[in-house]
């Protein structure tokens, strides 16, 4: 009997993620949840331009693209004229924190119900290792070559922390996807997230903090320990909005 | 048990550093992607908690209980 099976949901090939990217990790994860409520062939992929981008052809099963940053608009649309499927759209840092920053709060703050997983690695990866909202002080980036700097640059955006401040959301949360218990405790969240989905109940957010081992210049197994010691004291892990704290009915 | 799908690994190393058993280890032979992957030093000693399993970000690993004998 298999203990542990690849998701079906995911196509037979190599994903187009560098090695060690958690970009594949976290597509697995949502894979793997989907997998279990039953819902492969109702669910919606909506995809922007990204790393995420390469789910267009890794996810098996419906996907629908998006403008840069606009996912979170024509989920609105998605989901309004097909209120039974399950849809869900997955954002980089720089497509959710910077471009699409307009679209995910009002979306937010309309309550749609539909949701969004947020992959939080610190910086523009497919363009190249720019400076993201997102990135952390003093981390270098082909744009902040001396480490980012907050008097010309600004602070790392925390998106679940100003989303909470909503009234409409249902659930927002955050996980790091470093260790096995990270990646269990984020599949939870995910699965939360879809129920309330299901159920009507609204929006959701789940943020999962990731690395990019191209960018950042370090090797897979160093990025876990970066991650550990920088990027979750900033970003704490944990539940900042949970209107269904003894399940979803 | 324990099955890694030699073509998906990427060779990240991230189920040789959470293995409980410290069973796993890089091997020195390339896949056709010229990846190096991972194998297991004692099959015995798996208890198949798919530690490695969760956290590989291919899915590259697979388990299934042990037959018994």
């Amino acid at each position: 009997m298999a203990v542990y099976k690849r998701p079906d949901t995911l196509k037979k090939t190599p994903s187009g993620f560098c090695p060690g990217c958690m970009h594949s990790l976290a597509t697995k994860l949502i894979a793997e949840v989907v997998e279990e409520m039953g819902q492969h062939k109702n669910c919606v992929h909506i995809v922007p331009v990204g790393c995420s981008t390469l789910n267009l052809v890794y996810w098996n099963g419906d996907v629908l693209g998006a403008a840069h940053g606009r996912a979170p608009a024509v989920a609105t649309g998605f989901k309004r004229s097909n209120p039974d499927r399950l849809v869900f759209a997955y954002q980089g840092d720089g497509d959710c924190a910077a471009i699409g920053l307009a679209e995910i709060m009002n979306a937010a703050n309309r309550g749609e119900n539909f949701t969004v997983i947020f992959f939080n690695n610190q910086t523009y990866g497919m363009t190249g290792g720019q400076m993201a909202p997102t990135t952390l002080i003093g981390q270098k980036t082909t744009t902040t070559r001396y480490g980012r700097d907050p008097e010309t640059t600004g602070y790392p955006l925390k998106m679940c922390e100003l989303l909470a401040t909503l009234e409409a959301p249902a659930f927002i949360a955050r996980y790091a996807l470093n260790t096995p218990k990270g990646c269990r405790e984020a599949k939870k969240a995910i699965r939360k997230g879809f129920d309330i989905q299901m159920a009507g109940k609204g929006f959701s957010f789940i943020e999962l903090l990731g690395n990019c081992p191209t960018n950042w210049g370090l090797t897979p197994l160093q990025t876990l320990d970066y991650m550990e010691s920088n990027t979750i004291p900033y970003f704490v892990p944990g539940v900042y909005k949970d209107k269904f704290k003894d399940g979803v009915k | 048990m324990l099955s890694i799908n030699e073509i998906l690994c990427k060779g990240c190393g991230y189920c040789i550093k959470y293995c409980p058993k410290t069973i796993l280890e890089m091997g020195s032979e390339r896949n056709k992607n010229g990846h190096f992957y991972p194998h297991m030093t004692d099959a015995d000693k798996c208890i198949s908690c798919a530690m490695c399993a969760t956290i590989c970000p291919e899915g590259a690993i697979e388990i299934t209980e042990k037959e018994e004998a």
